[in-house]
């Protein structure tokens, strides 16, 4: 359906997007994943046919969109970063604007109530863009790239703006609407692809550090064990004493508040579960311990991890300085 | 184009500056029109379409400054160039929108002709003459509006670059006597707007001056489609 071959866009020296490629097939929801500035939108814009790329080539169904834009844009739904509504105009304008620019041949006022009733913007038909806050935006948003119904959808971060039941909503429509529609949506939110997507694109500084299934990705991501836990007792010591505990690989220090307590950041070995141990080393030394959680890797960390490999510099520059001033 | 078109034509008139903009037309050539003629018993319309061309050069900017420099700002444009319609017909969509609110204004000069004749035998030929002259020298001037619009993502400097090029535009000749080379002076009066204009208000119906607006009107027209299709691939 969209198939995206050694794709790159320059600006100046800048490689926005560098040599990407990928697939996504019919009734499949692709999820790309990046920082800010990983080349997700700029990708997307290249997609739509909004800016051109450098080299490489995107396939729309077969069809280039720089050779055939006009017949490649007829089957794309775009919702882009901010919503291209035009505020001084009603939902009902709007929506009726964007049916004749995109040369709608379906019924229009029912095909139109039709997507009203889908993103739930019905009892804001007549109100002018203008007065509508952004979470009704983003819906408007994504009731003109629904307008024709386009084999293909490109949402660019959808939920962004929502509240968290309208993002619910939304991700329980993106799921629908992928049962018959080929999606790819971009977010900055792990869980948000996890919830929603069959394959998962994750990208950085423009170049795919990772293109797998939703399983095997958080598999690979979070397949060793980590703890963090607020401790309260001296911060050296209650260091000292979680290294010495069987099956710890590292500590870290994430941070230090007042009254002697501290954050750490455990790493165990894969497989071994340190937590009854913690606690009785904890117990022994008269300390406390005040919060004991797992550790599921954010998305910086998953970043870190693809593009730089296992360890976070920052926080280690920070034991190096400590260790040094220690010497 | 028909989407845009309509889009834009609303657009004007739920936005103040399709009333503004006819308002000051028919002030600044109601003024015009009772001093050249009704005070002075005056029944050719020639001097007051002779002063017409002034006023445009003042509001046809604020005609088209928004019309792609806005969209480019609120990020509209992403809508429309993902949209299955070729950047031809947005721009011409945008060009026929202005041009019709253009229309509109310059309509009241046929009213003037109306209440000169009711003194007079105004020459009907000359007056047609005149009016498709006018219309023909605005189109010019709102399809250089519309380019300079699509240069910028700031209202305020598209508005001052299409000023300041349609005072170039028109007044050509001027500029060309600057230099005091025979050849180039007429090279600059031939390309003058104002020189073309002009030719009309005196009762002359040169084809070759259609021929040229029109060729202006589409080759700036042509500009802006490939300025637009130069900024996808920046």
């Amino acid at each position: 359906m969209i198939e995206v071959v050694n794709l790159s866009k320059h600006y100046g020296d800048k490689k926005a997007v560098d040599n990407v490629s990928f697939k996504a097939e019919d009734g499949e929801i692709l999820g790309f994943l990046g920082p800010n500035g990983a080349g997700k939108s700029t990708t997307m814009n290249i997609l739509t046919g909004y800016i051109s790329s450098t080299s490489g080539k995107a396939l729309i169904d077969g069809i280039d969109i720089l050779e055939n834009p006009v017949k490649a844009k007829q089957k794309i739904g775009y919702l882009p970063e901010i919503p291209p509504l035009y505020v001084d105009m009603t939902v009902k304008e709007y929506l009726y604007f964007i049916y004749d620019l995109k040369k709608c041949k379906l019924p229009k006022i029912s095909h139109l109530k039709d997507i009203c009733g889908l993103v739930k913007i019905d009892h804001v038909y007549n109100r002018l863009i203008k007065n509508l806050s952004k979470g009704y935006r983003q819906r408007v948003g994504l009731a003109q790239a629904l307008v024709g119904n386009p084999k293909v959808l490109i949402l660019d971060e959808p939920t962004v703006g929502l509240d968290p039941k309208q993002i619910i909503e939304i991700r329980t429509l993106i799921k629908k609407l992928g049962k018959n529609h080929t999606v790819i949506l971009s977010s900055h939110i792990l869980s948000e692809v996890q919830a929603v997507c069959d394959k998962i694109i994750v990208i950085n500084e423009g170049k795919i550090v990772a293109n797998d299934t939703e399983e095997n990705l958080s598999h690979r991501l979070t397949g060793d064990h980590k703890l963090m836990c607020k401790i309260e007792g001296n911060k050296d010591n209650v260091m000292r004493a979680l290294q010495s505990i069987e099956g710890v690989d590292r500590v870290y220090c994430d941070a230090e508040h007042k009254n002697n307590v501290s954050e750490f950041r455990i790493e165990a070995k894969e497989g071994k579960d340190i937590r009854k141990a913690l606690f009785k080393k904890v117990a022994e030394n008269g300390w406390y311990l005040l919060e004991l959680k797992s550790s599921e890797l954010s998305l910086e960390d998953i970043f870190l991890k693809l593009t730089m490999g296992e360890s976070i510099p920052a926080l280690e520059n920070t034991e190096k300085n400590k260790e040094e001033a220690e010497d | 184009m028909g989407a845009i078109f309509r889009r834009e034509v609303k657009g004007y008139f739920t936005s103040p500056i399709g009333y503004i903009f006819i308002a000051a037309f028919f002030a600044y050539s109601g003024i015009m029109f009772s001093y050249y003629s009704l005070n002075s018993g005056y029944t050719k319309l020639d001097s007051l379409f002779g002063s017409l061309l002034t006023i445009i050069i003042v509001l046809i900017p604020i005609l088209t400054m928004r019309t792609i420099s806005e969209e480019k700002r609120s990020k509209t444009d992403q809508c429309l160039l993902t949209a299955p319609i070729s950047l031809g017909s947005i721009v011409a969509g945008k060009f026929f929108a202005a041009f019709l609110v253009y229309l509109i204004a310059i309509a009241i000069t046929a009213v003037m002709a109306v209440v000169v004749s009711a003194f007079g035998q105004p020459d009907w030929n000359v007056i047609v003459g005149n009016i498709v002259a006018l219309a023909l020298v605005g189109g010019a001037y709102i399809a250089i509006g519309i380019m300079c619009s699509s240069f910028t993502e700031n209202q305020v400097v598209a508005a001052v670059l299409s000023f300041v090029a349609l005072i170039a535009a028109s007044f050509m000749t001027t500029i060309g006597n600057l230099i005091p080379i025979n050849a180039v002076q007429t090279a600059f009066e031939k390309i003058s707007f104002g020189e073309r204009y002009f030719s009309f208000t005196y009762g002359i119906f040169d084809f070759s001056n259609v021929v040229f607006f029109i060729s202006a009107i589409v080759a700036f027209l042509f500009l802006t489609v490939r300025v637009l299709e130069k900024r996808r691939w920046g």
